[in-house]
């Protein structure tokens, strides 16, 4: 099975192409944001107050890296469980978020958001995080420094491997799963 | 009376640590391996070489494979006849773990006030100890860093003696079928059985030490093991959950005598990429 070579940030019509089960690569750009910068985020949106960066076409990664060694680009960088987001993610997609990295099962909500919004959700392997950083070429803060580690970065990949989970037609590999190799 | 300096259990504690978190163990690499051979789903089959590559990476770079580094696990086995010099059991592990995720690069994921400020306290610590005092005059260590994913799926039921084999048996199954993709699959199976309600999760949680292909000498724990992994890779779950016949690499059963009223059992998820323990004898 070949990988789709796709692009970040990602417009509506790949994302809309995409089905759940395809191999992707990622090029381009990703942001990063795990729990603390989802809550500043949502609570911004719901005051009516401008985000630090603009969510249209982005795609947003769960991610919680180790430290980097001095000299490193960034260090062990695999995806968090994904559910944890879930509570915050639709007002994301309201606002135009187009696709995220992460892993595990999304909510019932979450799994309509996207459908609604035309947008995707990938997972990347949990526990291959020192492969994961090695498609990582550039990291820098873009928003929340305060948060330290859970500042909102931009991450530029190259490569970066991931699979679609939940795609913008309602297809769910998870649920899939069981249905096709359970016995 | 063999006096031993407590230094020496700071140093393997960092040790033990760091290359749990950089190198996989011969057991782990070795299930891999095997597992990449046996699964038929052609995106599981992706998953198993993404993780045998990451292994290769880590050692290589001296990354963390995963950038959860974990809670620090500590188990213990102090002889009797040991005389620990130089300052407290405790706090030298915690000495160990502070300089183990500073020297190391490793992520630091312990918050204090867990209910309300949830500060980081900055050094990974404290670890989790357990102590056993038992005959002799060595310490032996055994030093995992159990990653929250995995544990965050783990559970504990009360069963009833009525419930008996057959309901340990739906209630792991039913542990590992809500975990799904969520535990990392995949997973080695800690399942306790019996002790109480605190004891059988520690049971669990130690089980999860035992090597990958070790056989459990008890026969019926054996054979409950057996059941239960082909039970588990039936659920099609899969590498990461995207469908597959490896869902998990083992299932190591501990069990221990209990109350007439009661069979309690606990399941301790460790998520397979990163089933990291050392063991050290001082």
């Amino acid at each position: 099975m070949e990988p789709k070579r796709i692009t970040a940030p990602l417009d509506a019509d790949t994302a809309t192409r995409l089905r759940a089960g395809d191999a992707v690569l990622i090029n381009g750009t990703l942001l990063t944001a795990r729990d603390a910068a989802h809550k500043r985020l949502t609570e911004a949106l719901a005051s009516g107050e401008a985000l630090p960066v603009d969510l249209r076409d982005q795609i947003v990664y769960y991610v919680g890296p180790t430290p980097a060694r001095p000299g490193a680009i960034i260090g062990s960088a695999g995806p968090t469980t994904s559910g944890r987001m879930d509570p915050y993610t639709p007002a994301l997609l309201a606002a135009g978020l187009r696709g995220m990295i992460g892993k595990g099962h999304r909510s019932p909500v979450v799994r309509d958001a996207i459908v609604r919004h035309g947008a995707v959700y990938f997972a990347a392997v949990g526990g291959a995080g020192a492969l994961l950083a090695r498609r990582i070429t550039a990291a820098e803060v873009v928003a929340y420094p305060d948060l330290g580690p859970e500042a909102i970065h931009r991450l530029t990949v190259v490569d970066f491997p991931a699979i679609v989970v939940n795609d913008a037609h309602g297809g769910d590999l998870y649920a899939d799963a069981a249905g096709r190799y359970g016995e | 009376m063999r006096e031993i300096h407590v230094d020496r259990i700071a140093e393997a504690v960092r040790d033990a640590c760091l290359e749990a978190n950089y190198v996989a163990g011969a057991d782990v690499r070795r299930a891999f391996t095997v597992a990449r051979e046996r699964e038929v789903s052609p995106l599981g089959q992706q998953v198993l070489e993404q993780i045998l590559e990451n292994m290769a990476i880590a050692e290589a770079d001296r990354v963390p494979m995963c950038q959860d580094t974990g809670t620090v696990v500590v188990f213990a086995e102090v002889g009797q006849d040991v005389h620990l010099v130089g300052g407290g059991f405790e706090e030298a592990i915690n000495r160990g773990v502070h300089e183990a995720y500073h020297v190391g690069y490793l992520r630091k994921s312990m918050v204090e006030r867990p209910f309300t400020a949830r500060r980081n306290t900055r050094d990974n610590t404290p670890a989790i100890i357990h102590t056993r005092l038992v005959p002799g005059d060595r310490v032996r260590l055994a030093i995992l860093a159990k990653g929250g994913g995995a544990e965050n799926m783990s559970r504990l039921a009360m069963l009833t003696p009525a419930h008996g084999r057959e309901g340990i048996v739906r209630f792991v199954l039913e542990t590992v079928q809500l975990a799904g993709p969520n535990a990392c699959p995949p997973v080695v199976v800690g399942v306790g059985i019996g002790a109480t309600f605190d004891r059988v999760a520690t049971l669990a949680k130690q089980a999860l030490l035992r090597e990958i292909g070790s056989e459990n000498p008890d026969p019926e724990e054996a054979e409950l093991e057996a059941e239960l992994l082909a039970a588990i890779n039936r659920l099609g779950i899969g590498p990461h959950g995207f469908g597959g016949r490896i869902t998990a690499l083992a299932v190591h059963v501990a069990s221990a005598p209990c109350h007439i009223a009661s069979l309690p059992v606990a399941v301790n998820l460790q998520c397979g990429p990163a089933a990291r323990h050392r063991e050290v004898e001082i």
